[in-house]
């Protein structure tokens, strides 16, 4: 098939998408929010540190930002390679 | 009025709204009943996937587990958000785009083997019967509070209320009363948070009141709210709200919580129901916006409920005398009346001191104050949301509102499990394995047939309850993400993976998963079952933090014996890469 190596660069620029976006997503939440909170309580939040603001806000909002974040730009390079519907 | 009457009226309106809804959306098709026909808009289906999975556990548990433990409970926060990354990124577009009805459907085709499906089969019936107990037991702990019926009769209204809409709508009637659902529960948590942010802190929104200062007028004014918390529960022996201890454990069970919601099958059929693969990614970030709003709030909702708990058992701080027992508010007693709540004057003074015996240097101060022991004997954890807008002394409406909420979380996620166990059964057992020359016709029925079975088992677990409800939801996590993450996500992503792999693989992480959970918590959580305890845990891992033990376990089987065996045949190839791009699902639709 023609548009083998297009997929192909398709895919892994997907690989590389998703890697990036589950490296940040792991390190907000078991990172920052867990095991290196140590490192973040010098940094007060609200009567405690921003490591317990991860915990329980922070982490979430990444997540949301991160999702929107590959949806947008997958859909874009579903147009950039030609799979898009 | 009196509050009875109030909360049956509000209750009485939600569900013939989703009646209502049933009867208009009903299905009639096998399209319509299990993937809605495909034409549910991506917002729309955020919104459901929304209710599908804010369950019980979230609405009615998860507050109330965060407002007694504090941090170390910020597990379920991000644990049951953050597996919707995993699900956007790994898993839904992919299974969008191969465009079938069930999970196992897709695990029977990818692995071209009837044994990977049935294996796929047992996993989701397991999983889900396991989550649909708390969903049974959370609606009856909310009819028996709210219209005053006993636990058990509450348990036989929130079925036989399931199974008339369930069966009836099928996944296209079960998306739009979820819908309705998710705006009943979402305004019935929130508006409550939002008077007692206010009342605390002066700050409308809860997820910024937990970090702000006490408002004039409270108790603590002018200092952070979590340092009040802090100083309070520490003063009567209790852990610190804001640390916790065994971060590696704490990682573990969020691991654990993300790989499992990710895996769950009944909220990722939800994502068959919209019309194209981006729609599938656009929804995921959707579902997550909705269930944000919640689980933002939530962890102000127990702080605050805490503090106010604190300060109605000590209206003259720590320092000064505790509550009189004439002077307990009235929920108090509204509550006692189910059991789950029980004060006890144990020292015969006339007043509830509320403390933790068992606390660090508790036992003196107790002899010096002439305490006789922790006073408030029961206070069940699920009550907390229940109670809320009582200890906050809000209006009667806002509490009927909470009943309608806490309904509407358990019968939405208790109808998409159901919605799973029943497409499993008439899908992949009926149609594909035992009769696959049924009519369209018959097929329908068979779904509705086994729906009804499965509220039959759903009713006797309920009334039988393992624990918490949110526990008892983990435990069906630990399976999702030992059995059917790892299957799925190697399906797309390896194309060498083979029916051999999977098999073994998905066996793997099953068998390992649940006897370590038998081992511990009872064969079938059956109580006097088990037969190991708690202090014989492996390397010091609970049952409920196994799920990603057990995942790895399926990844390393899985890979160990596709390697020994042969690679899958041409056109499973093929099959994966048309899985991985995105044109052609609109094709797919009407299969």
């Amino acid at each position: 098939m023609a548009d083998k190596p297009n997929n192909n660069a398709y895919w892994s620029a997907n690989i590389r998408l998703v890697t990036i976006c589950l490296v940040i997503w792991a390190v907000v939440s078991y990172g920052f929010a867990i095991l290196l909170r140590p490192m973040l309580s010098g940094i007060a939040v609200g009567g405690t540190d921003l490591g317990f603001w991860f915990a329980q806000q922070g982490s979430i909002l990444v997540f949301l930002v991160l999702i929107f974040f590959y949806a947008w730009r997958m859909n874009k390079l579903d147009k950039e390679h030609g799979v898009d519907e | 009025m009196d509050q009875t009457t109030l909360n049956i009226i509000v209750v009485g309106l939600s569900f013939c709204l989703y009646f209502g809804i049933a009867i208009w959306a009903r299905a009639g098709s096998t399209s319509e009943f299990y993937a809605a026909g495909r034409g549910v808009n991506p917002v729309i289906n955020g919104m459901a996937t929304a209710a599908d999975w804010m369950s019980a556990a979230s609405f009615i548990s998860m507050a109330g587990l965060i407002a007694f433990v504090g941090y170390s409970n910020s597990t379920f926060l991000m644990g049951w958000t953050g597996g919707y990354v995993l699900m956007a990124m790994l898993l839904a577009p992919y299974l969008r785009k191969f465009g079938k009805y069930t999970v196992p459907e897709f695990i029977g085709d990818r692995y071209y083997s009837t044994a990977a499906r049935m294996v796929a089969v047992v996993a989701l019936i397991v999983i889900s019967v396991t989550y649909v107990i708390g969903q049974m037991t959370g609606a009856g702990v909310a009819f028996s509070r709210f219209l005053e019926v006993d636990v058990t009769t509450g348990l036989y209204i929130a079925s036989a209320t399931v199974f008339v809409y369930a069966v009836l709508g099928g996944m296209k009637g079960i998306t739009y009363t979820q819908v309705a659902q998710y705006v009943v529960l979402i305004i019935a948590y929130t508006i409550p948070a939002i008077f007692i942010s206010l009342q605390l802190t002066g700050n409308p929104i809860p997820g910024l009141g937990l970090f702000s200062n006490m408002a004039p007028g409270t108790a603590g004014a002018g200092t952070p709210l979590l340092v009040t918390l802090d100083g309070l529960v520490t003063d009567l022996g209790f852990n610190q709200y804001t640390t916790g201890s065994s971060p590696w454990l704490m990682a573990l069970f969020t691991l654990s919580l993300m790989i499992g919601t990710a895996g769950l099958p009944h909220v990722i059929i939800r994502f068959f129901t919209v019309p194209k693969v981006a729609d599938a990614r656009w929804s995921a970030g959707w579902a997550l916006v909705f269930i944000a709003l919640l689980y933002l709030t939530a962890p102000a909702v127990g702080a605050m409920a805490r503090l106010n708990i604190m300060t109605t058992m000590w209206p003259n701080g720590v320092e000064g005398e505790a509550v009189a027992v004439d002077d307990l508010p009235d929920w108090f007693e509204t509550w006692q009346v189910t059991g789950l709540l029980g004060v006890e004057d144990k020292n015969g003074d006339g007043l509830i001191q509320y403390y933790n015996e068992s606390g660090a240097g508790m036992a003196e101060l107790a002899a010096e104050r002439g305490w006789a022991g922790n006073e408030l004997i029961t206070f069940n954890r699920d009550i907390l949301v229940l109670a809320n807008p009582e200890i906050a002394n809000l209006p009667g409406w806002v509490i009927a509102l909470i009943a309608a909420g806490g309904l509407a979380a358990a019968l939405s996620t208790a109808a998409g499990l159901l919605l799973a166990i029943s497409s499993a059964i008439s899908h992949d057992l009926i149609k594909s394995t035992l009769n696959p020359n049924i009519s369209e016709k018959g097929e329908l029925l068979a779904a509705r047939i086994s729906m009804a079975g499965a509220i039959v088992l759903a009713t006797y677990l309920g009334l039988n309850p393992p624990g918490f409800a949110a526990q008892t939801v983990a435990l069906a996590f630990g399976l999702a993400a030992a059995s059917l993450f790892p299957t799925l996500m190697m399906g797309i992503f390896s194309k060498r993976m083979n029916s051999a792999g999977a098999t073994w693989g998905m066996l793997a992480g099953l068998i390992s998963t649940s006897l370590y959970l038998f081992a511990y918590l009872g064969v079938f959580f059956i109580p006097g079952t088990a037969w190991l305890t708690s202090d014989q845990y492996l390397f010091g891992i609970p049952p409920t933090h196994f799920g990603p033990i057990g995942a790895v376990l399926n990844f390393a089987v899985a890979f160990l014996v596709s390697r020994a065996t042969a690679a899958p045949p041409e056109h499973i190839q093929e099959l994966v890469e048309s899985v991985r791009i995105p044109r052609g699902a609109g094709a797919a639709m009407n299969k």
